[in-house]
């Protein structure tokens, strides 16, 4: 276990890290050019892209997940009927790869036999959604796509924080007079904080790996413009047979995650002792 | 031990000199109907022909996809028999890695020097003049495809030049016809890009940048007009959003675009649609501007397995694919010109003898496979997809090509 901690995730990660200083192409070579990599890597525009592409779809996935899985969960722990068939419908499409989930999307969002053309089909011609090939638009596309797939998930992980709250708290709230959206707001919210962590490291991850859903659902285009980090590392790496220039993005991309993660996992795991 | 070991020596010997049938897998993104036609015309004639079998392993995507699936397996350790690549620089450092199987031994034995027609080709599967490479078509990239059909609606006689045709536009547009069809993927925007600056500033001065990778011509006055030039394209092809070059073809198969800047491959499209070169559409060779072509196109390499069996599978495979039979076949169905001079091709259509001719006339120039590596090359291609799609100017879009130019290798 602690061979493979070492080996595989450190070791591999300085070997990437030391790597992004030499001027490899298709193979690894140790031939150090300094920051080369970097400077370039810093002054592309694709890249630039990338990265305000993954802060607006980081922040919009972040908060709409969250919005959108407690109130799901929420809904359902009113104790409704059907709460099962809901629960399944809800999580089915996290059942489906990233890749489906892109092609079902990218097909939906086609203007020419999707929802604008459905739309248009009962009458109201002027009708016009079509983000996928809008530059503006296209990263709110990736976005409808990613929160229907996800946000499942959190619900359930949400829901099961909800159904471990003790009965008598609600009691507790009723008999205090407080109502159902205050008692989740100000008493179940902060009662959840572990859960909540769990679900916000999910989402995080998911953002920063974010890849696949633009492969397959608009391959980086209109243009450039949906472009992310993920896919300039995979691009330059293999593609451009640039790995000096892939592992450079990609030891940005491992900076960044533990520039936000280290001080946060700190505060949120190291402060408490045990017990 | 002895025992074992005389065995283990007896049995190495045995499968040495009886050498088994094999199965080799082939990897290729020939995957449009065109493509798929002429691969199969090889798979067919190696299964007939050998007593070894085809795998096929068709890799969806194109080549962006492919080659970086193909490139990981054979780094990854686990080689396919056989794999087809874009000559050019591509394969050197798997090459220099000593990742690739040696063809010299064959190459000499059939004399393949005297009979590959332009010899550049042969050039670029070699590598300290041992080659490394079956050579197995040749595309060039700088065709306009014009569809008689849409100018016809639009009351309009079939162009003859890239001029022509954009006067033309205006009216296409009135006809409710898409005047330019352009996949949106920066590779299709960057043989759009390539093929106009070709027609506008003349080989040499292309040369000089592409080849010899002179930053200064690219800044030049000629380099600016080309630059604003595909600007204009870029306008032309506004309301083409399908992103495959197939789908784009499609569009001046059916007369809803009036044309498609795109390589010979096109032609197969075409052809599979029952199309007629000179009747239901037109090619114009370097955009009707200038009779050149560059000779980039597909090899096949062999990656090392350490199988005699499988080795000499791969070399059958090898001279099968040069054999003069195989290359009419081929070439053919996919509307490549073949990469010998001395075989027959009267069967082939308008189009193809038009790129024929230009090669006997020696209108050739290296592609851009084989002056840029594949870095240069996704720099490009990142440059055009976001020019192509957005509202960058032109005066932006020389500056960021001069400095990738700048710091090629």
């Amino acid at each position: 276990m602690v061979f493979t901690a070492v080996v595989v995730f450190l070791g591999g990660s300085l070997w990437t890290i030391a790597h992004s200083f030499t001027s490899s192409r298709l193979l690894p070579k140790w031939k150090f050019v300094g920051f080369d990599q970097y400077e370039r890597l810093w002054s592309t525009r694709r890249w630039m892209i990338s990265i305000e592409n993954l802060a607006l779809f980081g922040v919009f996935s972040l908060v709409f997940t969250l919005v959108i899985g407690f109130t799901l969960a929420a809904l359902l722990d009113r104790k409704i009927r059907f709460e099962n068939t809901f629960r399944t419908i809800l999580l089915y499409p996290f059942a489906l790869s990233f890749i489906v989930t892109g092609l079902t999307w990218q097909w939906i969002l086609n203007p020419d036999f999707g929802l604008q053309a459905v739309v248009r089909g009962w009458g109201f011609e002027n009708f016009a959604f079509d983000p996928l090939n809008n530059p503006d638009l296209v990263m709110f596309g990736l976005l409808i796509a990613g929160l229907w797939q996800g946000t499942g998930l959190i619900m359930v992980i949400l829901l099961a924080g909800m159904r471990g709250i003790d009965e008598d708290i609600w009691k507790a709230a009723r008999v205090d007079g407080i109502g159902t959206v205050k008692t989740y707001i100000r008493v179940i919210i902060p009662m959840m904080r572990p859960v909540f962590v769990t679900a916000l490291v999910l989402i995080a991850a998911g953002i920063i790996k974010l890849y696949d859903l633009v492969v397959a659902q608009t391959s980086g285009g209109p243009g450039i413009a949906s472009e992310v980090p993920a896919k300039y590392v995979m691009d330059y790496m293999f593609g451009a047979q640039n790995l000096g220039q892939g592992f450079a993005a990609s030891t940005m991309m491992l900076v960044s995650v533990v520039v936000i993660l280290i001080p946060w996992a700190y505060l949120e795991f190291g402060g408490k002792k045990r017990g | 031990m002895k025992i074992i070991t005389k065995l283990m020596s007896a049995t190495a010997l045995l499968a040495a000199s009886s050498l088994a049938a094999e199965d080799l897998e082939v990897t290729h993104w020939w995957t449009s109907g065109g493509e798929a036609a002429a691969v199969k015309k090889v798979a067919e004639a190696f299964n007939a022909g050998t007593d070894h079998t085809w795998i096929d392993g068709a890799i969806a995507g194109g080549g962006g996809t492919s080659i970086p699936a193909i490139i990981s397996r054979i780094i990854g350790g686990e080689p396919m028999g056989a794999t087809q690549l874009n000559h050019g620089r591509q394969a050197q450092e798997l090459i220099e890695a000593g990742l690739m199987t040696d063809l010299t031994e064959l190459a000499e034995a059939q004399g393949w020097r005297d009979i590959i027609n332009p010899i550049s080709l042969l050039d670029s599967c070699t590598v300290d003049g041992r080659v490394y490479c079956v050579p197995m078509n040749i595309h060039s990239a700088q065709w306009l495809w014009v569809s008689h059909g849409a100018f016809e609606t639009a009351g309009l006689p079939v162009p003859t030049n890239w001029d022509e045709f954009v006067a033309g536009s205006a009216q296409l547009k009135e006809a409710g016809i898409v005047p330019l069809a352009m996949g949106q993927q920066g590779w299709q925007q960057s043989i759009a890009f390539g093929a106009l600056v070709l027609g506008i500033v003349g080989v040499d001065s292309f040369l000089e940048v592409t080849a010899n990778k002179n930053a200064d011509e690219a800044a030049s006055e000629a380099w600016t007009r080309a630059f604003v030039a595909v600007a204009e394209a870029r306008e032309l092809a506004r309301d083409s959003n399908v992103q495959d070059w197939n789908l784009a073809t499609n569009m001046v198969i059916q007369d809803t675009a009036g044309g498609q800047i795109m390589g010979d491959w096109a032609q197969g499209e075409f052809q599979v649609a029952g199309e007629i070169a000179g009747k239901d559409y037109s090619c114009l060779p370097g955009m009707g501007f200038n009779e050149i072509l560059d000779t980039g196109g597909d090899a096949f390499y062999f990656p090392v397995i350490d199988n005699p069996s499988v080795k000499a599978a791969q070399m059958e495979l090898a001279s099968l694919l040069i054999s003069k039979e195989m290359q009419v076949d081929f070439n053919l169905a996919k509307g490549s010109l073949p990469v010998r001079g001395d075989i027959d091709l009267s069967a082939a259509n308008a189009c193809m003898q038009k790129g024929l001719q230009i090669l006997a006339d020696g209108g050739i120039m290296p592609s851009n496979r084989q002056t840029f590596d594949a870095d240069t090359d996704q720099q490009i291609n990142d440059l055009m997809s976001e020019f192509w799609a957005t509202d960058m100017s032109a005066a932006d879009a020389q500056a960021a090509y001069v400095s990738i130019i700048k710091n090629a290798n």
